[in-house]
């Protein structure tokens, strides 16, 4: 399963929910206001370190850099652009979008 | 102008304006039409404060490139604030502290506040419009 979240984890519960109900070995890319809980030093951080044992964690790259996040990205976190984004989807039998 | 000019037409009437800046830019059109309306609201000669706080604080990020998404990077346009006489900007420290961030890291100068701080300045204001 490839899920998806694309809200601000300190402005809403879609990113603590996902990674509580994501099953390990799952991937999580995280896109739009997101991409801000898997920067250094931000209240997601944690979460998202601890998360990093079961599942695997990705980031857009364009949404990082919109948002002058780029280089704060944590370590173990997999940058990708728009065609790692199309190629994750393809990889997984099936996606969940934590709107 | 006298007292009695004010009343008659109200045009020298200045209320303290705050905007209260909480979500990120870009993922909601809230930041950039917040902004707009900051820039309205300074042709009307008003005291206006730029009040940044929770997930606003990211708006003032340094290092913004929009290119690959494709929307207006306006985080230039907080620096343009100062040509329109809108000089009040202030940020929640505690806001800024939970996201790793320090002045540092903002593109523009500003006024890092309290939490007693950023209340009473809540509290001496005739209009807060939220963002």
């Amino acid at each position: 399963m490839l899920h998806i979240v694309n809200k601000s984890a300190t402005e809403r519960s879609s990113l603590e929910s996902c990674l509580r109900l994501a099953t390990k070995g799952s991937a999580v890319l995280l896109i739009e206001d997101a991409v801000y809980a898997a920067t250094k030093g931000g209240a997601a951080a944690a979460k998202i370190q601890a998360a990093q044992a079961d599942l695997k964690i990705y980031a857009l790259g364009p949404d990082l850099a919109a948002r002058g996040m780029a280089g704060r990205v944590l370590d173990g976190v997999n940058v990708v652009d728009y065609g790692g984004f199309v190629d994750l989807v393809a990889e997984h039998s099936n996606c969940q979008s934590w709107l | 102008m006298s007292d009695m000019d004010m009343e008659d037409d109200g045009s020298g009437i200045v209320k303290k304006f705050m905007f209260l800046n909480r979500k990120a830019p870009h993922g909601t059109v809230y930041a950039l039409e917040g902004l707009e309306v900051v820039l309205i609201t300074a042709a009307f000669d008003q005291d206006v404060s730029l009040v940044f706080t929770d997930d606003g604080v990211y708006q003032l990020m340094k290092g913004i490139d929009t290119k690959g998404i494709e929307v207006k990077d306006f985080s230039k346009t907080y620096r343009a604030l100062e040509g329109y006489d809108i000089e009040k900007l202030y940020v929640d420290r505690t806001s800024m502290e939970a996201r790793g961030l320090t002045e540092d890291d903002l593109i523009v100068d500003v006024t890092v506040m309290s939490d007693d701080e950023m209340k009473n300045l809540m509290a001496e204001q005739d209009v807060v419009i939220s963002f």
